[in-house]
């Protein structure tokens, strides 16, 4: 069945006054982004609402859209028709017997915001609720649990039905909350905090550690594409790659190999702050859970958070494997993130990590190391990928 | 003058093909199992080749397995099935029509120990689908069923095949589409099918590189082991330079084939039409229907002459085509394919296959009509065929 319009609902109803349209412009923007690929496709927010016009386009790509955008809670493909009586039953018809699966139960719930329609919105439920029972088989009015609600708006001109009801996937606008800069690995968990750090409307930026020769270009590729995947939630995305190598050496040559996670982890986040600082981003999004590996339990997240003042959210904190792991399914991220290439994590790491670092002793080893100018020189050579969702992936042969 | 119609044997490579083959033999050689940077380029070479096949059938990139062709991708797919799941039981249903990489696989498992039920079909060489359904039984991990027949062009059920073995969960359903893919269309998914060969020889790319498409989650026990390349169903270097020429052979048969297959089809029917009006004691093998067959291949019989000294005679007037199916035909016995359609052993051997490909023009095609009107005669007189 063709449909014309997609009325997108949207929630945080707590939010008022100018929150609230600052709110509502961001989505809009953010769907216009979105739906630029669509050509002839018009986003309209009118009565408080935004509208999605198809201009004779397949319905299925641009809904698939919508659900990678934030702040949208739920989406109902429309039929538009002209406001009289038959056409509006016809179409009534026509919308409920396409439904998949098809409901046993509904109501109708008519609305005439046009005074002059000729009946009243009473009647209309009855009219056009009784000619649906009429054509539809195994199909039973329930006013007060219905499978189907089946809304039909009177505007003027036209005549606005619409269906069932898609869920969005929630959050807020991207873009509402701020900048936050993500640390990126190559792994499973990370890319999932990007995207829950972008549901709750953070702008994303990613910081990721790149040692080569320690770990290869493919490694590097892999993050590229994690992050690339992250822009069809985030719109662009810059990411930053820190030229690891130099502090790894380092950290290796004059660190006890049981803290040298704890101290390079620390090296890290110094960089990623001072590079969030120069990119105005507000906090740092790490994907870590807590007491999943040796350098996060509580002991080592105590002595690594110690350099930094900035705020870091770990979207994950509460979240076992299997549930990051179903989010990035989800997200498309999983096969991607299990490509077996070496990080800079894995290559460095000691047989026997300090599970309860000490913080006076992680103090000392680094005071063996010039840690302000391997910092500093770090962000200074930090490489900057900027990725956007529109750009047609660059295929790196013609052949095709 | 040279009229090239036996293109189900192979076909001549596209130009675009060959000079993708030949640049990234020159300039990637690299392996793609190398960590650095060339072996980075050829893997990356190969997944976006990849990426490519999986478009042209409408399913994901992680189906497609590379193989050296198409006898290679029906016996990885049998064996591989075979051995996988022989727990679950040793049986196979296949068809009496089959192409031998297909057939004899079958035949050697079975002397293995596996039951194999070899399915007969209808005069037009068509299988019946009810005949699968009524031939499974608990123990069966297997169904292979040809979309093309190679000697005469029938198309198979598969559709039907498929969606009737969707009420079997348990029993894989492999399609051998080496006839078929760029002529007529071809929807894996949609169609319930399993495991899918293709060979890149036969749509215009290079001899030696084909694929499997394995349906997402299926498990096979690999023909080849060793490094574990394509994800460990097929080990083995990958032949770089033939995967990339294979992908670009399939993006230019699937495009081209929408528009040429039409064509192929009216040609065929317009030379049939001059063969009979002209011709007595010929016989046309196979379903001629737009929908029942090939639109590439026509399957005749001249009972009384014998196909290799028709297929000389018309090579003498510059037309190449073939009796019964190029790797079979060197032997002397009646076509296994014909006989299954009831085809006695004298209108067996005296059967032609003439077949076009991508680049065949309506002028081959009339060239190829009057050398047969020339030399069919002329052998009948001289065999004392009666009719002539």
């Amino acid at each position: 069945m063709k449909y014309d319009l997609i009325l997108i609902r949207y929630g945080e109803l707590a939010l008022k006054g100018k929150n609230r349209s600052d709110f509502e412009n961001r989505l809009l923007e953010n769907i216009r982004q979105k739906l630029k690929p669509f050509a002839g496709v018009k986003v309209k927010k009118t009565f408080g609402r935004i509208f999605v016009e198809l201009g004779g386009r397949e319905s299925e790509p641009v809904l698939r859209a919508l659900t990678e955008v934030f702040g949208i809670v739920g989406i109902s493909l429309a039929k538009q028709v002209p406001s009289e009586l038959e056409s509006i039953r016809q179409a009534a018809v026509e919308l409920v017997q396409d439904l998949d699966p098809r409901p046993r139960t509904f109501k109708v719930a008519a609305k005439r915001s046009d005074k002059s329609f000729p009946h009243t919105s009473q009647e209309l439920n009855h009219l056009i609720g009784g000619h649906v029972l009429r054509n539809t088989e195994d199909l039973r009015v329930d006013v007060h649990r219905p499978e189907l609600t089946l809304k039909v708006e009177v505007r003027g001109k036209y005549t606005y039905l619409y269906g069932a009801n898609l869920p969005g996937p929630g959050g807020l606008p991207v873009g509402s909350s701020g900048k936050v800069m993500l640390l990126l690995s190559g792994g499973i968990d990370s890319p999932v905090a990007g995207y829950l750090a972008l549901k709750r409307g953070g702008v994303l930026e990613a910081v990721h550690f790149h040692s080569y020769p320690y770990t290869s270009e493919r490694a590097k590729e892999k993050v590229v594409d994690l992050a690339r995947i992250l822009t069809r939630f985030g719109g662009r995305i810059r990411l930053h790659v820190v030229q690891f190598t130099e502090i790894q050496t380092e950290i290796r040559k004059h660190v006890q190999s049981s803290y040298s996670i704890t101290v390079m982890r620390r090296f890290m986040l110094r960089i990623a702050e001072q590079i969030a600082r120069n990119n105005q981003a507000l906090a740092l999004v790490t994907g870590e859970s807590l007491g999943q590996v040796a350098s996060q339990t509580l002991e080592s997240m105590n002595v690594i958070n110690a350099v930094t003042s900035y705020p870091i959210l770990r979207p994950l904190v509460g979240m076992d494997k299997q549930e990051i792991m179903t989010i990035s399914k989800k997200i498309g991220t999983y096969e991607t993130s299990i490509l077996p290439y070496e990080d800079c994590c894995t290559v460095f790491l000691p047989k026997a990590p300090k599970t309860r670092p000490d913080l006076k002793v992680t103090e000392e080893m680094e005071a063996k190391l010039d840690v302000d100018a391997l910092v500093q020189k770090a962000v200074e050579e930090t490489e900057v990928l900027d990725l956007r969702p529109d750009e047609k992936q660059e295929e790196e042969f013609s052949y095709f | 003058m040279m009229v090239y119609l036996d293109n189900s044997a192979t076909t001549r490579p596209d130009p675009e093909v060959i000079r993708v083959l030949s640049d990234v033999m020159e300039n990637i050689y690299g392996n793609p199992s190398s960590l650095h940077g060339l072996g980075g380029k050829a893997e990356r070479l190969v997944k976006q080749a990849r990426e490519a096949v999986a478009k042209t059938l409408g399913v994901s990139p992680k189906g497609i397995v590379f193989t050296s062709g198409g006898t290679e991708s029906n016996n990885a797919a049998i064996k591989g099935a075979a051995f996988q799941y022989q727990n679950r039981g040793r049986h196979l249903i296949t068809t009496e029509v089959e192409h031998a990489s297909v057939y004899e696989v079958c035949r050697q498992l079975q002397e293995l120990g596996w039951k194999v039920t070899f399915l007969p079909v209808d005069v037009q060489g068509r299988v019946r689908p009810e005949d699968v359904e009524k031939a499974l039984t608990s123990e069966t991990v297997l169904v292979s069923v040809m979309h093309v027949n190679n000697e005469v062009g029938t198309v198979q059920p598969v559709q039907a095949i498929g969606s009737l073995l969707q009420a079997y969960p348990k029993v894989l359903f492999h399609v051998d589409a080496v006839q078929s893919f760029g002529k007529i269309p071809l929807r894996p998914k949609e169609w319930g099918i399993d495991l899918l060969s293709l060979s890149g020889h036969k749509f215009h790319g290079p001899k030696g590189v084909g694929c499997l498409y394995i349906r997402e989650g299926l498990q096979l026990m690999p023909l080849l082991v060793g490094g574990g390349q394509e994800e460990g169903y097929r080990s083995g270097t990958q032949n770089v330079p033939g995967i990339a020429a294979f992908a670009k052979a399939a993006l230019l048969a699937a495009e081209k084939g929408k528009q040429h297959a039409p064509r192929l089809y009216q040609w065929k029917m317009e030379m049939l039409q001059k063969l009979q009006s002209k011709l007595s004691g010929m016989m046309v093998n196979g379903d001629l229907s737009r929908e029942g067959c090939a639109p590439h291949i026509l399957s005749l019989a001249f009972p009384g002459l014998k196909s290799e000294v028709i297929v000389h005679a018309l090579e003498e007037e510059g037309v190449f085509v073939s009796s019964k199916s190029a790797c079979s035909s060197k032997g002397e016995k009646p076509s296994r394919v014909l006989k299954a359609m009831g085809l006695s052993d004298e209108e067996a051997v005296g059967a032609i296959r003439i077949s076009m490909g991508l680049d065949t023009t309506q002028s081959d095609v009339e060239a190829c009509t009057d050398a047969l009107l020339r030399v069919i005669p002329q052998l009948q007189q001289v065999m004392k065929v009666h009719g002539s």
